[in-house]
């Protein structure tokens, strides 16, 4: 580039027709290439975070937790499993559930209110049944489970793949 | 000189003589990047003695305090600019807002403003769960467990902070990361923008007289260089003396089975909390927000809603429109609080998204478009006053509430007072 053409693009005066365009089309490319960087980078994160997710769903398959002999547990009574972090509950059918200790609301842990029969949210003051079901607000919906399954009288629950419940309906329970 | 010739780097030779008066500004802007010096320097110290692991974490935050370690002090001063860092900010958004200071050739820069107050709020956030107490593990259990009400990508999100079912090794890692890589270096990027968009804009805002710009300009050494100094340095000795007095708070260890009552978010996020004890969390985590901040980003651009640029509250008569509307909104605000306690008290019903979302949004919408009529034809208030009345009702609404959820909010999060 010779020296005449440096002080137009100082002030800014219009370029000569064929520099502009030769101009554009270099600023395009260079949009070009940044919009390019900007996937490659996403990309490279998503599949970062895509193979931190795998290894983390490798190492929680199928975590089963040994919660007792069946008989043990009288109806109408919560138990909380402290080595799976959850609740298991026998229902007034004799059915059990268990049940995560999140509150479904925004987290909390919840702690079983043996007087009122409640689980009640020490952060928003939520409140759940036996089954999970919502009694007051503000919480959306019911408490997640996690499946149950009964051999030979003793009680396993996977707590590796907690159910979520949409609305505020009845979990499964499993009967003996 | 090296040093005159950075500073004339960052400065024009010569500024307005209106824009260095202290009352247009505050030096609002130069307290925060004095903060923010302070946070890079007292940070980049506690790397030397904090350790990101949930063995250890608590610990290493512990022994801080022992034996009169200084470095005690240097977590002090981090904790204590962070927090005065969103304060700051939040109040040097307001100044740009209530000077007119967001013309559409400022709009870029109100822009990468509004960005970089997210980013404070972000980096103070992603900061608490590092010390791995009862206050950081349940503040960031509320905190992701709000972004799973986001639509559509909620879950993903939480999992994407969190990385498992419940806070643990994998969030205190990614919170770490984001902490003290991803954090500073967006806001050593957008900082320089921030500053250089300043320069180009022709310093700050200045006053119009017959649509023009008027009035003496001054050398920038020493005239703004000793204020934006002694603004700075005054900053940072109050910070380092408060520091030596006040001690961080630090709770007991965190606990994942045991929620302390009342459990709490981190303290500027207990307006949302509060919002949320009221409203169905969809909107209150995503509609609400992104109305505002939709709002908020399209104000350079709507004809004739920013105020008359260099004069505080659009000039004569605007204070009173301000205070007024301040006044309506702290009303407003704490009697909504009181009249919904009393009728959720009453009855046990479940929070549904029509009667705790939409009619509440368009009722909202309603009294909206209803006052806006109001104030510009029975009041005859122009549109940027308008829009003053409606800024300074939200701000101060949120003001309300996060009054509320800090002191008004005790356990089983019933309203008591707290101080």
């Amino acid at each position: 580039m010779n020296e005449s053409t440096l002080p137009s693009e100082d002030t800014n005066q219009k370029p000569h027709g064929s520099l502009s365009t030769r101009r554009r089309y270099l600023n395009r490319i260079w949009s070009l290439l940044t919009l390019l960087a900007i996937v490659e980078i996403s990309w490279l994160g998503g599949s970062i975070v895509k193979s931190r997710k795998k290894r983390d769903s490798s190492r929680e398959k199928d975590t089963v937790i040994t919660a007792g002999e069946a008989e043990t547990f009288s109806r109408n009574s919560v138990t909380a499993i402290r080595e799976g972090q959850f609740y298991l509950t026998r229902q007034q059918d004799g059915s059990f559930i268990a049940l995560s200790r999140s509150c479904t609301h925004l987290g909390c842990s919840l702690p079983w209110d043996e007087k009122t029969a409640k689980f009640i949210c020490p952060c928003h003051g939520s409140s759940f049944n036996i089954a999970g079901e919502v009694l007051s607000p503000p919480a959306t919906r019911g408490l997640d489970s996690y499946p149950i399954r009964i051999e030979n009288g003793i009680i396993l629950v996977n707590i590796a793949k907690p159910e979520k419940r949409l609305s505020n309906t009845k979990p499964k329970s499993v009967k003996m | 000189m090296f040093f005159q010739g950075f500073i004339l780097h960052l400065h024009p030779r010569k500024v307005a003589a209106e824009t260095i008066r202290f009352s247009l500004s505050f030096g609002l802007g130069g307290i925060s990047a004095s903060l923010v010096l302070l946070l890079f320097l007292s940070g980049i110290l506690q790397l030397l003695s904090y350790n990101p692991d949930v063995a250890f974490a608590y610990d290493s935050v512990k022994t801080m305090y022992r034996d009169n370690s200084l470095s005690g002090w240097v977590r002090n001063i981090h904790f204590w600019s962070g927090n005065l860092l969103v304060i700051v900010t939040m109040l040097h958004c307001c100044r740009v807002f209530f000077t007119g200071a967001i013309d559409p050739r400022r709009g870029k820069n109100w822009y990468i403003g509004l960005l970089l107050l997210g980013l404070v709020f972000f980096a103070n956030f992603s900061g608490y769960l590092l010390p791995w107490d009862q206050l950081a593990y349940w503040a960031v259990t509320i905190f992701t467990s709000m972004l799973g009400y986001l639509p559509f990508w909620g879950e993903n999100i939480v999992q994407l902070f969190r990385g498992g079912s419940e806070v643990g090794q994998t969030t205190l890692s990614v919170f770490y990361g984001i902490h003290i890589g991803v954090l500073p270096f967006l806001f050593t990027i957008l900082l320089v923008y921030h500053f250089w968009l300043v320069r180009k804009a022709g310093g700050l805002v200045r006053r119009k007289v017959n649509g023009h710009n008027a009035g003496d300009f001054v050398p920038v050494i020493p005239n703004l260089l000793v204020r934006e100094a002694a603004v700075g340095l005054a900053v940072i000795s109050s910070v380092l003396v408060f520091s030596a007095m006040v001690d961080a708070p630090l709770d007991d260890i965190a606990n994942p089975s045991m929620s302390p009552n009342p459990a709490k978010a981190a303290w500027f996020f207990l307006g949302f909390q509060e919002l949320l004890m009221h409203l169905h969390p969809t909107y209150v985590i995503f509609v609400l927000p992104s109305i505002f901040f939709i709002t908020l980003v399209t104000l350079p651009f709507w004809p004739g809603a920013v105020s008359a640029p260099g004069y505080w509250f659009d000039g004569k008569g605007g204070g009173k429109v301000v205070l007024l509307s301040c006044f309506t909104g702290i009303v407003t605000t704490f009697s909504f609080i009181l009249i919904d306690d009393t009728i959720q008290r009453s009855s046990e019903t479940v929070t549904d998204w029509l009667s705790r979302g939409l009619l509440p949004l368009l009722g909202l919408l309603f009294v909206t478009i209803v006052c806006y009529f109001l104030l510009t034809r029975t009041l005859k208030l122009s549109r940027a006053r308008t829009v003053m009345a409606f800024f300074t009702f939200i701000i101060t609404t949120l003001v309300c509430l996060t009054f509320t959820g800090i002191w008004l909010r005790g356990p089983g999060m019933e309203l008591t007072v707290l101080f």
